[in-house]
């Protein structure tokens, strides 16, 4: 019967439709990953070898300076990376909803940064930032004469270079989410809140951030990611240099399997960042979707 | 929310500091725009005796025809940006085509047409955009290499498919989810089938996340660095990589206003999508991701 029989393809269709997602999940997400581990436990150099040798590729890993110097950047650069992205981005979500003319005009202005190539954002800010072309001889040019800016040269510094240009570019993002999230609120409680005598601070410290959760787990979740990411950025704007003042994971990973045809300790160090990554976001994610949602 | 009925000289300050603010950080986020585009119509002997910040005395499309087709970038034959920004549009198209087609069919069975263990795949198939690329870049290359692709725009585009589904399914079933179900359910009821409800109903009920779709795609393929670098041999390069090459490998002094130039010539196709259609991008994404 014709029925039953458009039944039973309603039933195959949509599972066929999604197979080859499903295949890329098992094979180039999963498989991968296992892959990546298996050669993490293996002596394998330029080419990947079959011998296993145990935890010896994290041994040399964690018994090099390097390693441990560039998880340290990725640290400081994330803690202050995401910080900054999320305070900056608040207040100038705050700031622009309380009717500001021209608001359209403002916000495209603060987003466009997102729409750049990392690379792009680090070519521009090394030039800015370089000391004998840039900001500082700008201001010296301009009477202050013992005026020094010249962070990206200091390798005390660099790292703090690379959280300029990276806010520079994702905050207007972050403003942007939240500003979504503020128009989302319902307003009546907050007109309730003013006739009871709260004042305005009082109604986005206690009503309207508080509500805005959900908003700062998508706004987490996306600068964790760029932050994860950093490899391109770090590569314009400074190589890693001064040294390997501003190495981060990305590239350490990136130089030992690519270019130095040490594929054990890359994997490893791949394996290092991936557990990083769940480590942080399994936590947050299952006591974030563990709460029922619509839907 | 103007409660303001009578204005007092208190709130007028208010508003001034607070135009006053906003000014400046728009300042802040556009300055580097202004003088990137300055710059590249400088020429080199003005940029060595003048100032960062100042008007060009003379105006000159000379960097940008040096950094698009001039500029000897590397050891390849053919110069300047103009043959890696036609490798990034050949790779760009397929692979946002592709990878939207697949989230919106994935996000359209996740969210209309469930089945045992649907919800199971979605939460491992949502792994995807939280894996650093890292843990993937070995065994990937390896693939790419017994396929025969290394190196080449086919295999950059089957990678950033892959990579890029993740984000697309998540898109459109988060869109999905949230539109009226009695819909399909009556479309079903009535006897239509998988591609009939998909093709009359959703698909005309789906502009707005096909647009966050596409963008957020397009903005992240275009952009891309790691892959580009990864998977591509000098042939097929994108701009990014191309750009990266020649502002770090050019001997001499340094042009700036060529690296200027080059640095928007990269950035040009996402700015302008971002200024026609970044509203409706916002709007988009927040109307999937805070409902969540």
């Amino acid at each position: 019967m014709s029925v039953s029989r458009k039944k039973g393809i309603d039933y195959w269709l949509p599972k066929l439709v999604v197979s080859p997602t499903l295949v890329i999940a098992l094979v180039f997400f999963y498989g991968f990953v296992l892959w990546t581990t298996f050669i993490s436990f293996t002596n394998s150099s330029f080419l990947p070898s079959y011998d296993l040798v145990g935890f010896d590729q994290y041994v040399r890993l964690f018994m090099n300076p390097r390693w441990l110097n560039a998880m340290g950047n990725l640290v400081v650069f994330g803690v202050l990376f995401i910080g900054i992205c999320m305070v900056v981005g608040l207040v100038m979500a705050i700031l622009l909803d309380q009717n500001i003319r021209a608001e359209g005009a403002i916000r495209t202005i603060y987003l466009y940064p997102m729409a750049l190539s990392f690379i792009v954002t680090g070519t521009v800010w090394k030039w800015l930032l370089n000391p004998t072309v840039g900001i500082e001889r700008f201001v010296i040019s301009m009477g202050w004469e013992s005026f020094v800016f010249d962070w990206i040269i200091d390798p005390d510094m660099a790292i703090y270079t690379v959280v300029i240009a990276g806010v520079w570019q994702a905050s207007g993002f972050v403003m942007a989410i939240f500003l979504a999230g503020l128009r989302g609120i319902d307003t009546s409680i907050i007109k309730a809140a003013q006739l009871d005598g709260a004042n305005l601070f009082a109604v986005y410290t206690r009503i309207i951030i508080p509500s805005m959760r959900p908003v700062f787990f998508s706004a987490f979740i996306m600068l964790a990611h760029i932050a994860i990411k950093s490899f391109d950025l770090v590569i314009a704007l400074t190589g890693g240099g001064p040294g390997n003042a501003t190495d981060v994971p990305a590239i350490f990973m990136y130089q030992f399997s690519f270019q130095r045809g040490q594929l054990g300790i890359g994997a490893a160090s791949a394996v290092i960042m991936l557990m990083t990554v769940l480590a942080i976001l399994v936590p947050y994610l299952y006591s974030e979707l563990r709460t029922p949602k619509n839907g | 929310m103007a409660k303001s009925k009578n204005p007092s000289y208190a709130n007028i300050n208010g508003r001034a500091v607070l135009y006053g603010v906003l000014i400046i950080v728009a300042a802040y986020y556009l300055l580097p725009l202004i003088l990137m585009i300055m710059t590249s119509f400088r020429s080199m002997d003005e940029i060595r005796l003048g100032q960062l910040i100042e008007w060009p005395k003379s105006f000159s499309l000379d960097a940008w025809s040096m950094a698009w087709s001039e500029v000897q970038i590397g050891a390849r034959e053919e110069r300047g940006l103009r043959p890696y920004f036609i490798n990034s549009i050949l790779m760009v198209i397929p692979s946002v085509a592709i990878s939207t087609i697949l989230g919106a069919l994935n996000g359209y069975v996740l969210s209309f047409w469930k089945f045992r263990g649907s919800e199971l795949f979605f939460a491992a198939l949502l792994i995807g955009c939280f894996l650093p690329f890292q843990a993937i870049l070995l065994p990937q290359s390896q693939l790419l290499g017994w396929l025969g692709l290394s190196g080449s725009l086919v295999g950059l585009i089957l990678t950033h498919v892959v990579y890029g589904v993740s984000f697309t399914t998540l898109f459109f079933r988060n869109y999905y989810v949230n539109l009226p179900h009695e819909l399909v359910k009556a479309a079903k009821l009535d006897g239509a089938g998988f591609w009939v409800i998909f093709f009359r109903i959703i698909l005309p009920l789906s502009a707005p996340i096909l647009v966050v779709t596409v963008i957020w795609q397009f903005t992240q393929i275009w952009n891309d660095f790691l892959f580009g670098v990864v998977f591509s041999d000098p042939s097929t390069q994108p701009v990014t990589v191309g750009l990266n090459n020649m502002v770090n490998s050019s001997t001499g002094e340094k042009q700036y206003n060529v690296d200027m130039a080059g640095a928007i010539i990269a950035a040009l196709p996402t700015i302008v999508v971002y200024v026609v259609a970044g509203k409706y991008f916002v709007r988009g994404l927040t109307a999937g991701s805070v409902k969540g």
